[in-house]
């Protein structure tokens, strides 16, 4: 085997740590080595602030807990510094005297925050503002004390200072120049910062600049130049940071203010790296994360082996983390006399937008107040985009109405989860939109899990897309199949089973080409469904393509335990039914019973050796609870019981459920049956939702109480029962023959449009009359009760839910 | 390996439908067995997915695997969970002999 490279990293912060994961998933040929100055695994510095105004606990910042270099095989040392690295033993030399050799280094050494070199800047009470412990002191002098200073109106200082502010502390902010985060802003921007901050509770102490710290053993005040004095128990230097360089010039590195690198990384020894804050890069000095990730890029290919681009630099963008305050700033932000600039200030709204122009180019921004168009601006500044007519009116609103799109993603943070199933946040999304070139929501789904679960936050993953590609994004507009083993939708599927004959999922996959041979999770379960619905006489079922929860006719729990749902026609029962129910679930020991949302009893728990047992025991129907099936007839009392009642809805509940069960739907279907108009079974959010009244049903369609509500839509009114089962009858074979395998009737109502449906089940007499024959055939060749077939066929019961057990 | 596996006789290949898995408990350890077209796998019953659950009655695809609860897909033959997801579950070595099945464990 080949021997694995020694890699040595020197600094357990972000951008040795993201330069170390990025090389991860380059390659797993080094063996990997950290040594960290902290003693706590690394953490978001970034998040420093979110930390000190109380929104995120440390816990919360951690990137890579101790756990995460263990499983990846990394040997940490926290809790000690390296001192040296010598170049010519090829050892790294640390404080407590061991030495470990490399065949490559990364220094990631970071900076440290500047103290102003003024006298009585070492009292008590003075510190920076840069890691954890800094934040743990400033929220202990926030309870013994009362007057702060921030000295710096950067984009830290005024970090720190609203947090101070925060912890309930009477802050005041020293800066030099006459206007904040001058390396960042302009003036117009600074001062409408500044008035909003103020407005906030920040006070101000502008072109001041700090000569000494006065008071005894510890800080009492700031003395400025100009001879006045600003009282203050605890002051925070927040002027910048400075580059920690000491073990690079210990270990004779060519270093300027930082440790200098080339467009690759590296230092001027050989095999020597260098990344993050602690680097000079073509004179420059970075402090801000997004350089450190794309030096990091570099740095993890150039030592995987892969062929990289150059770092040519990097474009700053800031935004400040301030809650209510929403500032951006990206590239150039002043004029000067080549620059041509475009510019809205809307004082009433308190926003202001500055775009700058370099020969035409975009070469930076200045947001104020609405920060929509950040991330579009950046990208502009860092393609080097031209400006022209279109790209103006987008970006001013300018050109009609509708300038500018409502984009709901667009307004979330970063770091706002997008897709709460599975924990995805914007940023996740949008760095696979643009690292991987992504251009559909199918390959975003695929990489980051995003709307892979409820699908409820597909439509904002789309407006990622949008967001992010601009117009080279088109909603649904490239051609799409059923799943990844596939081009072909649904219809040419479909219609490709009935022209050519295809007889089973096998022989689909072989005739049109499939890329898996044998299909997948998403695209083996629908083509049963669509075999079954063309070929319901000779169709046979394949088991082994159903849905766990249809394949074992029960519903699997988390834990690997299932649920059993018995039939309740029409949500009735008897007490000897009751008593039965009572019985299995003592015997069996169920964990809950617990009753559903359709009028029914749920058997919680049931272990999947016990389930034939307990269905045997029951010796009550399936209820299908866990089929793409009818599940429940919801009804209400009626004409039998009820003084307002006009029509027997228990009776027609109970019959509608028998006639319909036990057959393959897209998706699940539920009903409801009410006796008169009051609506107490909720036909409204069923998928046929029945409503009497003197004379004759209402009948309902496309009705959803869950993911996506929607009220049903009246289909149309009719007098006679034998009229209410044709035209249901009709509306579900409509529904079987064209919906999408998974399209609840909610989606498919609003897909094919109500009109049409109206028009084939309920004008068209000859074409309803033909659905129905179809229904009726698909009803007479239905299976055999599930629960009674696994009892009755004891190699099927013994294969599918028996426990064998071995022990030696 | 130190210690010599020991194969366990499982079953006849008849025994497990195809392509619909099968828990088998040996010596407390509950293993899904599979078998496909292409040959008879064995993997721990428990998904590599954070939350765990079972892997016996996912839908099985050539020799991969999609977790019933959660649709990652796995290799069956050595158990890693292919891309975006990431992850792996133990596998142990089968034999079939004569129509019989046997699974090596430790």
């Amino acid at each position: 085997m080949k021997r694995k490279l020694q890699l040595v990293v020197i600094g357990n912060g972000m951008a040795g740590m993201n330069a170390v994961e990025q090389l991860m998933k380059l390659t797993d040929s080094c063996d990997i080595t950290v040594i960290g100055q902290e003693p706590h695994p690394n953490y978001n510095r970034i998040m420093l602030s979110y930390v000190l105004d109380g929104s995120k606990t440390m816990d919360d910042i951690v990137i890579n807990p101790r756990a995460w270099y263990d499983e990846a095989g990394i040997t940490l040392h926290t809790g000690t510094t390296a001192t040296r690295v010598d170049t010519t033993r090829r050892v790294v030399v640390m404080d407590n005297g061991h030495e470990v050799g490399y065949d490559r280094v990364i220094i990631a050494t970071g900076s440290t925050p500047f103290i102003l070199p003024v006298p009585g800047a070492d009292k008590q009470g003075v510190i920076g503002f840069r890691s954890i412990e800094d934040c743990d002191r400033m929220m202990e002098a926030a309870k013994l004390y009362k007057k702060a200073a921030v000295i710096g109106g950067g984009l830290l200082g005024l970090e720190a200072a609203k947090g101070l502010v925060q912890l309930g502390m009477d802050v005041t902010v020293v800066h030099l120049p006459d206007f904040l985060m001058e390396r960042q802003l302009d003036e117009k921007a600074a001062r409408m910062l500044q008035t909003e901050l103020e407005r906030q509770g920040l006070k101000f102490a502008l072109g001041k600049q700090t000569q000494e710290l006065i008071g005894g053993e510890r800080v009492e005040g700031l003395r400025f130049s100009d001879g006045t004095e600003l009282e203050a128990e605890f002051v925070v230097m927040a002027v910048g940071i400075r580059p920690n360089v000491e073990l690079a010039r210990a270990s004779e590195l060519a270093v300027n203010r930082g440790i200098v690198v080339d467009d690759y990384i590296r230092t001027s020894a050989p095999d020597v790296y260098a990344v993050g804050e602690c680097t000079e890069h073509r004179g420059v000095c970075y402090g801000l994360v997004a350089p450190l990730f794309e030096q990091g890029a570099v740095l993890a290919k150039g030592l995987a082996g892969v062929e990289t681009k150059p770092y040519e630099g990097s474009v700053c963008s800031t935004k400040l983390k301030v809650s209510g305050v929403d500032v951006f700033s990206t590239g150039l932000f002043l004029e000067t006399p080549e620059c041509v600039c475009v510019t809205f200030h809307d004082a009433w709204k308190g926003t202001y937008k500055k775009i700058v122009l370099k020969d035409n180019v975009i070469a930076g921004a200045v947001l104020f107040g609405n920060i929509d168009d950040a991330s579009k601006l950046e990208r502009l500044v860092k393609q080097g985009a031209e400006m022209t007519e279109e790209l103006y009116n987008e970006l001013t609103g300018a050109g009609g109405c509708c300038g500018t799109k409502a984009n709901a993603a667009a307004d979330f943070a970063d770091d706002d989860i997008v897709c709460g199933c599975n924990g995805v946040t914007k940023k996740m999304i949008v760095d696979a939109i643009t690292e991987q070139g992504l251009t559909t929501l199918d390959e975003v789904k695929a990489c980051t899990g995003a709307s892979r679960s409820c699908g409820g936050c597909k439509p904002l993953v789309e407006q990622l897309l949008q967001h992010v590609l601009g117009d080279g994004f088109e909603a649904g507009g490239s051609k799409q199949g059923i799943c990844g083993c596939t081009t072909m939708s649904r219809d040419e599927i479909v219609a490709a089973i009935r022209e050519k004959g295809l007889r089973s999922t096998k022989e689909i996959m072989n005739v049109l080409d499939w890329k898996q041979e044998e299909g997948c999770s998403k695209c083996r379960p629908a083509l049963n469904y669509y075999l079954g619905m063309i070929w319901p006489q000779t169709y046979q079922d394949e088991k082994e393509s159903r849905f766990v929860n249809e394949r074992m006719n029960a519903n699997i729990q988390k834990d690997g335990t299932y649920t059993v749902v018995p039939r309740m026609y029409g949500g009735m029962t008897t007490p000897a039914e009751l008593k039965k129910i009572a019985d299995v679930s003592l015997k069996y020991n169920v964990p809950l019973v617990k009753m559903t949302g359709g009028q029914r009893i749920d058997i919680v728990g049931v272990k999947k050796e016990d389930l034939p047992s307990v269905w045997e025991e029951l010796d009550m129907p399936s209820g299908y609870a866990y089929a793409k099936s009818l599940r429940t007839v919801k009804t209400c009392v009626g004409a039998t019981y009820c003084r307002f009642g006009t029509q027997d809805s228990m009776g027609m509940g109970a019959l509608l459920e028998r006639k319909f069960e036990r057959i393959d739907y897209p998706a699940k279907v539920k009903f409801a049956v009410n006796g008169c108009p009051r609506n107490c079974a909720e036909s409204c959010t069923k998928d046929i939702g029945i409503v009497g009244n003197d004379g004759g049903w209402e009948i309902y369609i496309g009705g959803n109480g869950g993911i996506k509500a929607r009220l049903a839509d009246l289909l149309c009114k009719v007098k006679t029962d034998e009229e209410l089962i044709e035209i249901t009858a009709a509306v579900l074979q409509h529904y079987r023959e064209t919906a999408n395998y998974l399209e609840r009737t909610s989606d498919w109502v609003e897909r094919i449009g109500l009109e049409h449906i109206h028009k084939t089940t309920v004008e068209d007499a000859e074409g309803r009359k033909q659905l129905v024959a179809r229904m009726d055939e698909a009803l007479s060749s239905r299976s055999e009760e599930p629960w009674q077939q696994v009892i009755s066929d004891k190699g099927l019961r013994d294969k599918m839910f028996g426990k064998v057990v071995f022990q030696q | 390996m130190n210690r010599e596996a020991a194969w366990v006789a499982v079953g006849k290949q008849d025994d497990f439908m195809p392509r619909v898995g099968r828990v088998i408990l040996i010596n407390g350890v509950e293993v899904a067995v599979f078998r496909t077209t292409e040959a008879v796998y064995a993997i721990e019953n428990r998904s590599p997915h954070p939350k765990g659950g079972p892997l016996s009655e996912g839908i099985v695809s050539g020799h991969y695997l999609y977790d019933p609860l959660h649709d990652w897909k796995i290799d069956l033959r050595d158990g890693c969970v292919q891309a975006p997801d990431t992850g792996q579950a133990r596998t142990f070595a089968v034999r079939v002999e004569e129509d019989s099945v046997y699974i090596a464990v430790m």
